[in-house]
């Protein structure tokens, strides 16, 4: 059986993959990646702590499950929005967008 | 009974609406037909009220107070503002002579301002003004009187500079604008006075003007109020509404802007300058003449004697002054001023609160030489625009033998000048004879002063005739073309004047006379009773006889080819003709006080307050926030990487410290 600390190990690995490409990536869709990696590694927590500390009990891949979801929702607008910056600014560079806080 | 009196006043606005905004794509006749014809429908409105009021019977012998229309247009706790049309004698009188006069200045605009730029534009003014006055003749209360005084006052502004290109004619319709609204503050500072203290805007204390009967017994709460208020304040409220009264009116000292309103069109200075919206003052003590002669009667003797200063020195001025439109515009002040004295000297008798028969016949005489003036000095005026139609020029000294050229002009004007200066059997005198025989009632000293103005009216009056129609002609001035009667669409609004005048004044004096009743006073009277006019025959004898004597001396002094007699007169006293020329420095003096005194001494330093201190303290609030926000734009950089790595950093120090904790 691999020990926890693995699990705990890998995720937060994936979490700051995440949160340096969301810092470092110019590009929307790789921020978007980005941002899933995040959300998957909270995900392996949930998993590897429901299954291992509280075997009896389902909340942890509930929660899982919940937050495949939003993900899905969430990638879903975020790409409208990239797409409409596309058109609009003729990029996918973040950078491009800066104006938009005027 | 009087529902249709709303048409009076709405259909002027509706002109002035379409003219002032659709005007411009017309052609100049049909605008001006559109104008002329609704007030022809206000001038039969007008004469159907004035027939049916007077026709309606008396109640104890006086005329009813009716008001078709009255609402309340801003109710402030117990005061309110209403608006609403209210008919009593001297208002339908008023709603006569202003429908008459503007319905002749329409008419005769047609051939004086044919072809003149912006026809459409002066239309629409003339309706704006008619509406407004109006509407101060009809207003319900002191406020309403209050609005439509100063719309008057902006409608002679548009129209003094309706020549706006030049320089002189901004400049007089900004004095006139500032000097009248100066004492426009003093009317409003009255009226506030006495709502304050009497919680009321009505014109007397008989009551609250109700809509669709006379009035309604006011309040004990406010009779009291009025009772304690009687004391100090009504007078004063009163003497600030007079001075409000005195700047329209054109009363020494406030007199300066009325000779520099010459400037606007002449029939305009016929309308307004002369015969309708100068008298408003008049009318406003007409108005209030209740509270006058009840609370105030002893400050009644302000009136009369400003007004027999102005009186004086406004007749010494026109003796010396070579622009025809001046003289006449300083000849309207005396007359005004003539008015004036007639009220103030309509003082109540011995018979304590009972108005006995002298201090009828003052008011009596004030409203009938109104009515009379309004008249004869609109077609004075008249005249003098046909004059300067065919001379080009206000000068008397380019003018000289025009009665060959201009018969019907000439004729008209010599009546005018006839009733003006009080010869019998034209209306000027009647009405004259009436205020002289009220002042020497008042008091002999000012009975007489009055008589010798008269007689000095007389006399600039014909110095002014004769220089315009008798005389050297000026041949040079004619090089260009010889001057010609002007069209038939302003001699006709002349003959009506005239045969105005000559008919009220053969009636009246005829009627004085034998003792025939139905003449003005019958109509119009202090205590709304029936007045009839008694000719007292030494005072008419007297001012005849002076008005003669003084037509003659005007005759042998101007009538000749060369006038040795005035140029002697000049030479010996330059000095004099000069000051009077000048207007004795009236003007200078109102500069160097308010240029000099005002301007530098209070306004200078206010103005620096103002622009260091007042303005500072903005501006230094106004910067300092912009610092701060020009101090923390940086963080909204837009950058969505750079708040990302903000927040991490957040998360990451906050989640640090509760680990520490």
């Amino acid at each position: 059986m691999i020990p926890i600390e693995c699990y705990f190990a890998l995720s937060a690995l994936l979490f700051f993959i995440g949160v340096y490409g969301f810092v470092t990536r110019r590009n929307l869709i790789a921020m978007l990646i980005s941002v899933e990696l995040v959300l998957n590694a909270v995900d392996i927590n949930f998993a590897a702590i429901n299954r291992l500390l509280y075997p009896g009990a389902m909340e942890g891949m509930f929660m899982t499950l919940f937050v495949i979801g939003v993900a899905a929702a969430e990638s879903a607008v975020a790409i409208a929005i990239i797409i409409n910056v596309y058109r609009n600014f003729r990029s996918d560079s973040v950078d491009a967008i800066q104006n938009m806080k005027r | 009974m009087f529902s249709y009196t709303i048409f009076i006043m709405l259909l002027p606005l509706l002109s002035f609406l379409v003219l002032g905004l659709a005007g411009m794509k017309m052609q100049h006749k049909v605008a001006g037909l559109i104008g002329t014809c609704s007030l022809g429908v206000v001038t039969i409105l007008s004469y159907l009220t004035a027939f049916q009021y007077f026709g309606a019977d008396r109640v104890d012998g006086v005329y009813q107070t009716f008001v078709p229309y009255n609402f309340t247009w801003l109710p402030l706790g117990n005061l309110h503002f209403d608006l609403g049309i209210l008919l009593d004698p001297i208002s339908v009188m008023m709603l006569i002579v202003i429908s008459t006069v503007s319905l002749m200045v329409h008419i005769y605009s047609f051939g004086y301002m044919h072809g003149e730029k912006g026809f459409q534009r002066y239309y629409a003014f003339l309706s704006l003004f008619t509406m407004s006055m109006l509407g101060l003749v009809l207003a319900t209360n002191i406020f309403q009187m209050y609005m439509f005084w100063e719309l008057v006052g902006v409608s002679s502004y548009l129209l003094i500079g309706f020549y706006y290109p030049l320089k002189p004619a901004i400049a007089a319709s900004k004095k006139a604008f500032i000097v009248t609204r100066f004492a426009d503050m003093f009317f409003l500072v009255g009226i506030l006075t006495f709502g304050y203290f009497v919680d009321s805007f009505s014109f007397s204390f008989a009551g609250d003007i109700v809509m669709g009967q006379g009035t309604t017994p006011f309040i004990e709460s406010n009779m009291a109020k009025a009772v304690t208020a009687g004391g100090f304040i009504i007078p004063t409220a009163l003497v600030l509404m007079f001075i409000g009264g005195a700047g329209k009116s054109a009363m020494f000292p406030l007199h300066i802007w009325l000779p520099d309103a010459m400037e606007g069109p002449t029939p305009v200075s016929a309308l307004i300058h002369a015969a309708t919206m100068v008298v408003a003052g008049v009318f406003q003590i007409a108005r209030m003449f209740p509270l006058w002669i009840q609370y105030a009667p002893e400050a009644m003797s302000i009136i009369v004697w400003v007004g027999v200063f102005t009186a004086f020195y406004a007749a010494a001025v026109a003796c010396a002054q070579s622009d025809i439109k001046r003289v006449l515009a300083f000849s309207t002040i005396s007359q005004i001023a003539f008015m004036m004295v007639a009220l103030g000297v309509s003082l109540p008798g011995h018979h304590g609160a009972v108005l006995d028969n002298h201090a009828q016949l003052g008011y009596m005489a004030g409203m009938f030489h109104l009515f009379t003036h309004a008249m004869f000095k609109a077609c004075l005026f008249l005249g003098a625009g046909c004059i300067i139609h065919a001379v080009h020029s206000n000068e008397m000294a380019l003018m000289g033998g025009l009665r060959k050229y201009m018969p019907v002009t000439h004729v008209t004007f010599l009546i005018s000048c006839l009733a003006i200066a009080g010869i019998p059997f034209f209306s000027g005198f009647s009405s004259k004879d009436e205020i002289i025989t009220a002042c020497m009632a008042y008091s002999p000293v000012v009975g007489w002063i009055m008589t010798g103005i008269a007689a000095m009216t007389a006399f600039y009056m014909f110095r002014l005739y004769y220089g315009i129609f008798w005389g050297t002609e000026n041949v040079e001035a004619h090089t260009h073309h010889t001057p010609h009667e002007a069209p038939l669409s302003m001699t006709v609004p002349l003959i009506v004047l005239c045969v105005i005048t000559c008919g009220v004044g053969i009636y009246t004096t005829l009627g004085g006379f034998l003792g025939w009743g139905g003449s003005f006073g019958s109509f119009v009277s202090a205590a709304g009773t029936d007045y009839t006019i008694h000719f007292d025959a030494q005072v008419a004898a007297t001012s005849t006889i002076i008005a003669i004597l003084s037509i003659c001396l005007a005759t042998y002094i101007y009538k000749g080819e060369s006038q040795p007699i005035a140029d002697r007169l000049y030479k010996t006293f330059p000095k004099l003709h000069r000051a009077a020329y000048k207007r004795f420095y009236q003007d200078e003096i109102w500069q160097y006080v308010t240029h000099r005194i005002i301007f530098r001494c209070v306004s200078t330093p206010i103005a620096w307050f103002d622009r260091h201190v007042v303005d500072g303290t903005f501006n230094f609030m106004a910067w300092g926030a912009n610092e701060a926000g020009e101090s923390i734009r940086p963080w909204q950089s837009g950058d969505v990487r750079q708040y990302a790595v903000w927040f991490l950093t957040g998360t990451v120090a906050l989640t640090l410290i509760l680990l520490c904790i």
